[in-house]
């Protein structure tokens, strides 16, 4: 009891060295949590794709269209269940910072293949008739303050002109790893304006959708689809959802490897920040920890003395970054463009690496201390000059 | 009076790099209960090293130093630890007392690895900061005291287990000469009125005038 007075004392002796010590290991706590966040935000997005989805795009490129025939001849191969297609329409809203998915679908049926996206019953009915009307996810309803009724002005830049939709349904995301940040409109509506005017768009369809059945069958129905458009003029490539979604982050993995790794080495760096205070301390000290030993101290009690001291000091580290991590979290979320991370969280798995990680540096910064002040005989530490 | 502290054919030498340097050569010293002792001689003539050893914080290579009964040569570093605590007080030429303890938690130290209650500790520390005659600077930092004061309240540590030796390694040598008296006077004192053994080691031959009896050492000798 009294060693723990003892502790905090020595704690406090320079304080401000001890403050800069806890301050750095709370920088380096709070960095570790938001890296291990984006990470873990990256991730999510493949995490929630389904495994019974699988997505025909054109062979060539994301960006070619797909002829709106395919989906019947799709629709005829066993264990297919449901087709649905969408187009990548974006076009600005308000401004060019306001980034969310805006995609044409079909109504009919879009929400089978994806029940994840939850609409009220009355709203589906009056989305699902009137032409121009659209459903948006309960985060851009909530951020641009949209209401059932609302009036979406949008002007296009892959299909040009002024667009207007009109808010009909809000979706609720079943669950935290479902995008709520999609606004989805008729395809009809987009492709009746494209007959009119540039009729040579007409028909185009983005990528399908494919529900099966039987996951397990998934490569031989992808294969099958594929076959099915060898040797058109636009053929395919048919992949499960998941893997498509990888494919689109296998460009930036190098990166998210480079931020899983930087996210260790900041605790070696904490380790560095800490192993230094300590080291510094305990020389400073080495001829109190000769008086110690010379007034019948244990080495057990030098031990909890250094640890005790470098625990403490990576516990209020710790402490602080975990705190700093919240406000830093949701400032990146605000400044990011909506809808680059659908979820992003501090998971609480992050909470304890960090926590962990900070104390058991404190443990680890504490062993060469403690093994100089151990192994100092009582009379070389009382002729030590501080 | 029986002996209290029986060195006998002590040998030892520092070993430094390579080689052997000797300190003390076959030194034997007997000192009777409730002496008060005064070591003299020339810098590096192993005054400090003899005084260790008697202490049991450092160990002969050669010989056996035997303290209240208590071969201490032959003990373990815990039980020497142990001995320690309860047999020898003490006392530094530069005080050596924790910065970040009062006054009162300097001389508590000690008392801390006996079973003694917080309330008899405290009574403890009082009844010695009293002998000293600073019990009203007790709740002070030792950077608050004078450098006289400071080496009075090291002293309430060295003798507040009630320890069977007193051991002083220059305890006026960074005093100035009206503080250096005092500690003397002090010193006298716990060695009549308490009955405490006490080897000093010192320069100053007026510290050494307080002593009963003077011993030189000289190139490891003791004379
Ligand atoms: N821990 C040690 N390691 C190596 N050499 C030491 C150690 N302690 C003392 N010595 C050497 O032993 C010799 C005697 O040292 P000691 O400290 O006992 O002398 P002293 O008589 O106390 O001198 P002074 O009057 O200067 O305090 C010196 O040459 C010193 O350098
Ligand atoms: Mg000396």
């Amino acid at each position: 009891m009294k060693i723990l007075k003892l502790v905090f004392k020595n704690a406090l002796r320079h304080k401000l060295r001890s403050f800069l010590t806890i301050l750095g290991i709370g920088i380096a706590v709070m960095a570790f949590g938001l890296l291990r966040t984006v990470v873990t935000a990256w991730y999510a997005g493949i995490e929630a794709s389904a495994a019974n989805r699988l997505i025909t795009r054109q062979a060539v490129s994301f960006i070619f269209p797909l002829p709106y025939a395919y989906r019947d001849q799709i629709a005829k191969i066993p264990g297919v269940e449901i087709v649905t297609y969408m187009n990548w329409f974006q076009g600005v809203y308000i401004d060019k910072n306001q980034f969310f998915a805006r995609m044409a679908c079909d109504p009919e049926t879009f929400f089978n293949v994806y029940p994840e996206f939850i609409v009220p019953p009355d709203q589906m009915e009056t989305f699902k008739k009137e032409r121009n009307s659209c459903v948006v996810g309960r985060d851009i309803a909530k951020q641009y303050n949209l209401k059932i009724g609302d009036v979406m002005p949008i002007e296009g830049d892959i299909y040009p002109g002024r667009w207007e939709f009109v808010v009909r349904a809000i979706y609720q995301p079943r669950d935290k790893t479902v995008d709520g940040t999609q606004m989805l409109f008729h395809w009809e509506y987009l492709n009746e304006r494209m007959k009119q005017e540039m009729p040579i768009r007409a028909g185009d369809v983005g990528w399908y959708i494919v529900k099966i059945s039987d996951p397990s069958k998934s490569a031989q129905i992808s294969e099958q689809i594929d076959a099915l458009f060898k040797n058109s003029r636009a053929e395919t490539k048919t992949e499960t959802e998941r893997a498509f979604q990888q494919s689109f982050i296998a460009a930036t993995s190098a990166i998210v490897t480079a931020m899983n790794v930087m996210s260790f080495v900041i605790i070696g760096i904490i380790m560095l920040v800490l192993g230094n205070t300590m080291i510094m301390a305990a020389r400073e000290r080495t001829r109190e920890y000769a008086v110690f030993k010379t007034l019948g101290f244990s080495g057990g009690h030098l031990v909890g003395l250094i640890a005790g001291e470098s625990f403490l000091i990576s516990f209020f580290g710790g402490g602080l970054g975990l705190l700093m991590t919240f406000p830093l979290i949701n400032m990146f979320e605000a400044f990011m463009p909506k809808g680059w991370f659908p979820i992003f969280n501090l998971e609480p798995i992050t909470m304890i690496l960090a926590g962990v990680s900070a104390l058991s540096v404190g443990i680890v910064a504490s062993l060469f201390p403690i093994q100089r002040a151990l192994g100092t005989k009582i009379v070389d530490g009382l002729r030590h000059i501080g | 009076m029986p002996s209290i502290i029986q060195v006998q054919d002590v040998s030892k030498a520092y070993r430094r790099d390579s080689f052997d340097i000797p300190v003390l050569n076959n030194i034997s010293l007997e000192i009777p209960e409730g002496e008060f002792l005064a070591l003299m001689g020339p810098s590096g003539s192993g005054k400090t090293t003899l005084l260790n050893l008697i202490a049991g914080i450092d160990r002969p290579n050669k010989g056996t130093i035997v303290v209240g009964g208590t071969n201490i040569a032959s003990l373990n570093e815990s039980h020497l630890a142990k001995w320690r605590s309860t047999h020898v007080g003490f006392v530094f030429q530069f005080y050596n007392l924790l910065p970040v303890l009062t006054a009162f938690e300097n001389v508590e130290l000690p008392l801390l690895l006996t079973s003694l209650s917080k309330k008899d500790r405290k009574q403890h520390v009082e009844a010695v900061l009293t002998v000293v005659g600073l019990k009203d600077r007790m709740n002070h930092y030792p950077k608050q005291l004078s450098g006289g004061q400071e080496q009075r309240v090291a002293i309430a540590r060295a003798i507040a287990t009630d320890p069977t030796i007193l051991v002083a390694d220059e305890p006026t040598g960074d005093l100035d000469k009206s503080s250096a008296d005092e500690i003397l006077t002090l010193l006298e004192r716990l060695n009549k009125e308490f009955k405490k053994t006490i080897v000093m080691v010192t320069h100053d031959p007026r510290a050494a005038e307080k002593a009963h009896t003077i011993r030189h050492l000289d190139k490891g000798e003791l004379k």
